[in-house]
C-alpha cells in the first residue's frame, strides 16, 4: 500500500478550515492523486474550533475514519493555544504550521515540544490576507505555506487549481480570485522555520 | 466518457440525480442530506434538469407526494436522513405497497434520542420491514452507481419497488474523494425512460390506486408484494452485469474481500467495510486469514451468497451500526446467522454494535475485532453479545 499523508487543519467556524481541506484535496485531485478532504462535524457555531482533514496518495484510499496520526497540522487561529491540543499525534518527522507574526522558536516553547522531532513553521497569514485582501481569510494564504512546507505539490499548477476553484467560489466576487491567488503566493514565500 | 472528479457523497448523489432527470422531486432538507436537494435546487434554478421540484413543509409531504407523482406515472424521487424518514414512515409502506418505483437516497444518521446527527443505521433499519429495496454503499462512487441502478431496478415489470440508496452520514456525505462519473448520454441510455403498466392519468384505463383491502384480498396483494421482492434478487444482478459491462465498475449482492481463504472473516454495511479492507491487508502480512463480507443488497437479504461466502469459515463477526434492543445483537447479525443456519458445518457468530452516533471506528477498532476472532478459534472466551470500544 503507497504512503498515505495525512494533513490535520484547525479553525474557528467561519475562517474557512472546511474550505482549505477541500481546496487542498480539489488541487491534489488535479495533480493526479487520490484524495480525502473531511471536517470534522458538531453542532458547531460561528467562533467555535472546527477540524478538517486531508488524505492524499498515489492510490485509491479506503480508510474511513479520523486522522489520527497527521504528518501536518495546520494552525489558522493560534488563540485556541492551551484549549485545543495542536501537536495531539503528529507524526515523528512531521511539522505544524501555525499563522502567527511570532517566531517558530517562540512557538516550540509555547507547545513546549522539547527536543520532540516535529518542526515547527510560522507565517503571518492574516496580515497577508488583510493586505491582499482587505479581510482576515488566513486559510486560503495558509495553503500557500502548507505546500511550500510539505512540497506535495507544485505551487504553480496548485495555484492553477485554486484559480479554477475559487473562481466558482466567488462568482458573484471575481475581484477575490485574484487577491486570494496573491496572498496564497505570498504565504508560500513568506513562511520561516 | 468517464470523469474523474473530486466530489462529496453529497455531490456524487446530487450529480448522479442531475443525470437521471426525474420528472418530479419532493423533498425537505434535513441535516446531512440538505446538501443533496440544495445542490439538486441549483440545477433546477439554472435550467439543467427538468424537473418538477415540490418543496413541501413535512418529509411526511415530501414522500406524499412522491407517492402521488409516481402513481401519475412520472420518474419521481426525493432524499432523507433520519428523522425526516422517522416521519415519513406510515407513507413508507404506502409507497411499496401500492409497488411505485420510487428512489431515494437516505444518508444515513442516527435516531433520536439522545439528539445526535452523526451517522448510524437506525434510519435504515428502521425502514427494514417497510418493503423498500435497500441498496448500500462503501463510497462515494457507489453511492452514485447505485443511485443510477436504482432506477432500473426500481421500475423493472418484474419488480416495480421502491429503493432506497444508503450512503453513510458525514463519513461518506461530507468527505470528498476521487470517483468516476459517467456522461450524461450514458446514463440517459442506461435509465430509459419510465414505461408504467399503470398510471392514473391514463384516461383510455382509469384505475383506483390504493384502495381500502380487507379480509378479501390483502393478504394475496401482500403475499405479490413479497414475490416482487423475492424476484427483485435476479433484476439486482442482472442490471449490476449490464452496468458493469458499460462501466466497468463491478456489483453483485455482496462483495467478498480476501475471502477465498479467509478463516476469520466481517460481515458490515457501508463506510466501515473500505477501513477493514486495509486491516485485512496489514494482517494477511502478517498470515492472519481475514476476510470482508461486504453487504450491498440488505433487503432482500442475500441469504444464499452469504452462506456461501461464508460456510468454510471458522469465525464471523457481524458488526451492525445500529443498537435493536433485542438483546440478540443487531439485524444483520440475526440475519446472517440465520443465512448460515442450513449449513453443514457453520462458524461461530459473534455480534459487535460499534459505530454509534458517529463513533469514529479506527483500524484500531477494526484490528481489534479480528483479535477476537482469532481467540474465538484458539477455543478462548469471546461473548457473542458485544458493543465495540463503548465505555463502562
Amino acid at each position: 500500500m503507497a504512503d498515505i499523508l495525512e494533513i490535520r487543519w484547525h479553525g474557528r467556524g467561519g475562517q474557512g478550515a472546511k474550505t482549505a481541506a477541500l481546496l487542498m484535496g480539489e488541487s491534489a485531485a488535479d495533480a493526479g492523486r487520490y484524495v480525502q478532504a473531511f471536517p470534522e462535524y458538531g453542532p458547531e457555531r460561528m467562533g467555535a474550533p472546527v477540524t478538517a482533514y486531508n488524505r492524499i496518495s498515489t492510490e485509491p484510499i479506503r480508510l474511513h475514519c479520523s486522522v489520527e496520526n497527521p504528518k501536518y497540522v495546520v494552525v489558522l487561529d493560534p488563540t485556541f493555544l492551551g484549549t485545543v491540543d495542536f501537536t495531539h499525534g503528529v507524526k515523528d518527522g512531521g511539522a505544524i504550521l501555525i499563522n502567527t507574526p511570532e517566531s517558530p522558536e517562540e512557538w516550540r516553547k509555547k507547545l513546549n515540544l522539547g527536543d520532540k522531532n516535529i518542526k515547527i513553521y510560522t507565517v503571518d497569514a492574516s496580515k497577508i490576507s488583510r493586505e491582499e485582501t482587505g479581510g482576515n481569510f488566513p486559510n486560503t494564504p495558509m495553503l500557500g505555506a502548507l505546500i511550500a512546507v510539505s512540497s506535495v505539490l507544485d505551487i504553480d499548477k496548485a495555484i492553477e487549481s485554486f484559480n479554477k476553484d475559487l473562481t466558482r467560489k466567488f462568482r458573484n466576487k471575481p475581484d477575490m480570485v485574484g487577491k486570494n491567488l496573491k496572498a496564497i503566493r505570498r504565504s508560500f514565500e513568506e513562511v520561516q522555520s | 466518457m468517464k470523469v474523474r472528479k473530486a466530489l462529496t457523497g453529497n455531490e456524487a448523489m446530487a450529480e448522479a440525480m442531475r443525470q437521471i432527470n426525474p420528472d418530479v422531486i419532493a423533498a425537505y432538507p434535513i441535516t446531512p442530506q440538505t446538501e443533496i436537494v440544495q445542490l439538486f435546487s441549483n440545477f433546477v434554478a439554472d435550467g439543467k434538469v427538468d424537473t418538477e421540484f415540490v418543496t413541501v413543509e413535512s418529509e411526511h409531504s415530501a414522500m406524499s407526494a412522491t407517492i402521488g407523482a409516481s402513481a401519475a406515472g412520472s420518474r419521481a424521487m426525493t432524499a432523507t436522513s433520519s428523522q425526516g424518514m422517522a416521519y415519513m414512515w406510515e407513507v413508507l409502506y404506502i409507497a411499496a405497497s401500492m409497488r411505485l418505483p420510487i428512489v431515494m437516497p437516505l444518508v444515513n444518521r442516527a435516531l433520536s434520542g439522545p439528539i445526535n446527527i452523526h451517522c448510524d443505521h437506525s434510519d435504515a433499519y428502521g425502514a427494514r420491514d417497510s418493503g423498500w429495496i435497500q441498496l448500500w454503499a462503501e463510497n462515494a462512487q457507489e453511492a452514485y452507481d447505485n443511485l443510477i441502478q436504482a432506477v432500473r431496478i426500481a421500475e423493472h415489470s418484474e419488480v416495480t419497488l421502491p429503493v432506497m440508496v444508503n450512503m453513510d452520514g458525514f463519513i461518506i456525505s461530507h468527505g470528498l474523494e476521487i470517483m468516476e462519473a459517467e456522461d450524461d448520454d450514458t446514463i440517459r441510455n442506461f435509465i430509459g425512460v419510465r414505461k408504467p403498466v399503470y398510471h392514473l392519468l391514463n384516461e383510455k384505463e382509469p384505475i383506483t390506486m390504493g384502495p381500502l383491502d380487507l379480509q378479501d384480498f390483502y393478504f394475496e396483494h401482500k403475499k405479490q408484494q413479497a414475490d416482487a421482492m423475492a424476484r427483485s434478487a435476479d433484476v439486482i444482478r442482472e442490471i449490476s452485469k449490464e452496468w458493469k459491462d458499460l462501466t466497468g465498475r463491478s456489483y453483485d449482492m455482496l462483495e467478498e474481500y480476501r475471502m477465498e481463504d479467509a478463516e476469520i472473516a466481517i460481515v458490515a454495511l457501508g463506510s466501515t467495510c473500505g477501513t477493514a479492507k486495509v486491516a485485512i491487508d496489514q494482517l494477511r502480512e502478517q498470515g492472519v486469514k481475514a476476510g470482508l463480507v461486504k453487504i450491498r443488497v440488505f433487503r432482500p437479504f442475500p441469504k444464499e451468497e452469504i452462506a456461501k461466502a461464508l460456510a468454510h469459515t471458522k469465525a464471523v463477526a457481524v458488526m451492525d451500526r445500529a443498537e435493536s434492543f433485542a438483546d440478540f445483537g443487531g439485524p444483520l447479525f440475526r440475519d446472517v446467522r440465520a443465512s448460515l443456519y442450513e449449513c453443514d458445518s457453520r462458524p461461530k457468530t459473534i455480534s459487535y454494535i460499534y459505530g454509534l452516533g458517529g463513533r469514529d471506528v479506527t483500524l484500531d477498532t477494526i484490528t481489534q475485532v479480528y483479535a477476537d476472532l482469532q481467540r474465538l478459534v484458539k477455543g478462548e472466551q469471546v461473548p457473542m453479545l458485544n458493543h465495540l470500544g463503548v465505555r463502562d
